[in-house]
């Protein structure tokens, strides 16, 4: 299986060779100049691998690979790329981790670094290199990178996947509403109207990987909830959990039916075909509707927000995180960092941006102004994520613990247990709490 | 002279444990051994390793990429008090033994039928055998559709008859979503029985029926006379097959709810598989596996001995 893969990798490269005749002259005196003035210098005979996320959309693919193709042509450093559904890039970084054969490179989700930090080569150089020339590092970042209380640079958090409020304006306005819900009451008054006038949204329920655990985490958190507090003791048996439970039930009677049979694909298909008019997601639905013919109506009638705010007070929305890291097993450690640092270059970052549509937000603030941001003012909402954004675990580490309790979707289970009236509130509290105290069992 | 050659070391052990290298080479008892060997290895090499470490694994707390410490039985004190685990069981069983039961049935019926002389008989087999051909994944993912909340045709279909005013809840509720996974399990594994059934139906010699006939059998006389005890050892391995392939069903499962709605339809292989390979805790996930060995040893045995327990299918007088 491996060998077919490096095998296919290998053609993966010579055809990234090939695309690089097609990149534009500019970069490629830009990455040369670079070359030359870069404090990381590539080993010689230096030669990467990176097993990265497979695209959501296919124009950030073919930047990601003008990118890697114009470090090669700078450098001299050949770059394979390798790409795995963002759910199993993790399993394939933990075995290379600890057997300390496989990619240089792992380009994950949310705190890949923290399953094993001490494998990991510290980046804080490139980090610092970064943050001091692109306005800083947003401060979820900087837990992403460093963890919580951390000193040094784990990985390189490259970008969020942001997941926002997206809903049909004339809907909203049918419903009594100027403007989307600021807070969780104005929410629910919203949801209800919608469902009245027969315009209902809804948030998946089910194993959702993306969107139900982003709704369910901010629905957790905006009414104070929390898994675990500071320390990583369980704390999710709580009043404040109670009432994100008796919200996310009022809130599910106002919802379609049948989300709780929904994944990842479903809301963008039932938004899509006009059946939902409120939901979370990221860009993706909008994006499409765009290119569709057939749905320029639906595009012009829809918009993004954020999530509304709950008695926590502050925004708690949960966005997924895409940490870039290098293995410290690698021959080439100043080639990984130097690949890094030129990632995220204004020159390449920029236009990688761009190229992502809005699916992907940047970390470092300079990047606020790329024109992505506001050439489409549906996409603002999208620019603010990171900053907005709470990391994985909630007040606890970012790490192994907080990332299995997620993909164990203990959270989702909780509101879904109840929501559908298989337990009550405490029964659902008790099942979260005994397998939360399982993985966080020290 | 005569001396020197005396001395000579003699080369006569060394004759002779080639000898017996030689004898082991041609011996007939040893020969089968070593046709045997290359089976033996493949088979200890892929399939009593894996199994033999899956066991181990779910006596340690391995996770992915990290050998565990030997925990004994905690994984398993762990599950026994797990919800999930035990539902996971329930659904397996319910699984089980309501699809191969359906799947029997039918699959028996249409064998009798496409036994019976009918036109366009050939291309009426081929049509059966559809469901089994297909990838099941592909299978599945039109069943995904079909079972849609907001596009199911069924629900169209209906809707637009006046049955019924809202959309089936197909996998939303907990009993709809097990119905209906059962029943594209059922679809998809009919043509395995009807066909095989089917062949052993064609080795039964017509000159019984025709024996039977003379004497003034009835229709279900002949069937139950004839047709069912000759049938029972292709029966017995049929059912055996698909109870094994269903208790272990994954894929359908898989691409049709994963295992939700909250957990209603998680079978113990795909509990198995998100605990071990998303979650990382392979010493769990591999205790959930192994806890699936006694069932199917279970119904390996139940097929085995009931079904076979004839003795003239080992060539001795019936009862």
């Amino acid at each position: 299986m491996t060998n077919l893969t490096r095998r296919t990798l290998m053609q993966g490269g010579t055809a990234i060779a090939a695309a690089g005749a097609l990149t534009g002259p500019a970069l490629l005196d830009f990455a040369k100049a670079w070359a030359q003035s870069a404090p990381w210098k590539p080993e010689s005979g230096a030669q990467l691998s990176m097993l990265r996320w497979k695209y959501f959309v296919q124009s950030e693919d073919d930047a990601f690979v003008k990118i890697m193709d114009a470090f090669t042509k700078a450098t001299g450093v050949p770059v394979t790329i390798a790409r795995e559904s963002y759910e199993d890039v993790q399993p394939k970084a933990s075995v290379a981790a600890n057997t300390g054969a496989g990619q240089d490179m792992f380009w994950g989700l949310y705190s890949l670094p923290f399953l094993f930090p001490e494998k990991v080569l510290d980046v804080s150089d490139v980090a610092d290199y970064l943050g001091k020339k692109y306005g800083g590092w947003v401060a979820s970042a900087q837990i992403y990178g460093k963890g919580t209380g951390g000193t040094h640079w784990i990985d390189i958090p490259v970008c969020y996947s942001g997941s926002l409020m997206n809903y049909r304006i004339s809907s909203m306005q049918k419903a009594g509403f100027k403007e989307f819900p600021k807070t969780t009451e104005e929410f629910l008054a919203y949801a209800t109207a919608c469902k009245k006038n027969g315009t209902p949204g809804g948030f998946a329920l089910g194993h959702a990987s993306g969107d139900a655990n982003a709704w369910a985490h901010w629905c957790l958190w905006a009414h104070g909830g929390n898994l675990v507090d500071k320390n990583d003791k369980v704390i999710i048996n709580s009043p404040q959990t109670a009432s994100a439970l008796e919200f996310s039930k009022k809130l599910y009677e106002q919802m379609i039916p049948g989300v709780v049979s929904w994944n990842d694909a479903s809301n963008n298909k039932a938004f899509l075909a006009g059946e939902i008019h409120w939901t979370d997601n990221g860009i993706s639905i909008y994006v499409a509707a765009k290119k569709d013919p057939t749905k320029q109506e639906i595009a012009a009638d829809m918009n993004h927000a954020y999530y509304p705010i709950g008695p926590a007070g502050k925004p708690t929305e949960f966005h997924l995180m895409y940490p870039l890291l290098a293995m410290k097993y690698t021959k080439y450690p100043n080639a990984c960092k130097a690949l890094m640092a030129f990632m995220l270059e204004a020159d390449q970052f920029n236009a990688w941006l761009q190229a992502s549509q809005g699916y992907l937000t940047h970390t470092l603030n300079a990047y606020d102004n790329n024109p992505v941001w506001t050439a489409d003012p549906k996409t603002t909402p999208f620019r603010d994520v990171a900053k907005r954004t709470l990391t994985a675990g909630g007040l606890g580490s970012v790490g192994e613990k907080a990332a299995t309790a997620i993909s164990e979707f203990i959270i989702v289970d909780m509101f879904a247990n109840y929501c559908t009236g298989r337990m009550d509130v405490k029964g659902a509290m008790a099942e979260a709490e005994r397998q939360a105290k399982r993985i966080y069992r020290s | 002279m005569a001396q020197l050659t005396l001395n000579r070391p003699r080369p006569l052990p060394l004759a002779r444990a080639a000898a017996a290298w030689d004898r082991l080479k041609v011996n007939r008892n040893w020969l089968g051994f070593w046709f045997m060997l290359p089976a033996a290895a493949i088979l200890i090499l892929f399939l009593a390793y894996p199994l033999g470490l899956g066991v181990w694994l779910s006596f340690t707390d391995a996770r992915i990429g990290r050998s565990g410490a030997f925990v004994g039985l905690e994984n398993y004190a762990w599950l026994s008090g797990d919800d999930v685990f035990w539902l996971s069981v329930f659904n397996t069983l319910l699984y089980t033994v309501v699809a191969s039961a359906i799947k029997f049935a039918v699959g028996l019926y249409l064998a009798l039928l496409l036994n019976e002389n009918l036109p366009f008989k050939a291309i009426l087999r081929a049509v059966v055998l559809i469901p089994f051909i297909v990838p099941t994944v592909l299978s599945a993912i039109a069943f995904w559709w079909i079972y849609d909340a907001q596009f199911s045709i069924v629900s169209w279909s209906l809707r637009h008859l006046g049955w019924i005013d809202s959309n089936i809840n197909f996998l939303g509720d907990p009993w709809n979503a097990r119905w209906s996974v059962i029943f594209a399990n059922i679809w998809r594994g009919i043509p395995f029985v009807a066909i095989t059934l089917l062949a052993g139906l064609q080795t039964v010699s017509p000159s019984l029926y025709e024996a039977a006939t003379i004497d003034g059998a009835s229709a279900w006389q002949r069937f139950r006379y004839i047709t069912y005890p000759l049938l029972t050892p292709i029966i017995a391995v049929v059912m055996t097959f698909s109870v094994l392939f269903t208790f272990t069903d994954f894929q359908l499962i898989w691409v049709l709810t994963r295992g939700g709605p909250v957990n209603a339809t998680h079978l113990m292989a795909t509990l198995s598989y998100q605990r071990a390979i998303l979650s990382g805790y392979l010493g769990e996930g591999s205790a959930i596996a192994t806890a699936m060995i006694p069932f199917l040893l279970a119904a390996i045995l139940v097929s085995w001995f009931g079904l076979q327990r004839r003795k003239w299918q080992q060539g001795e007088a019936n009862d």
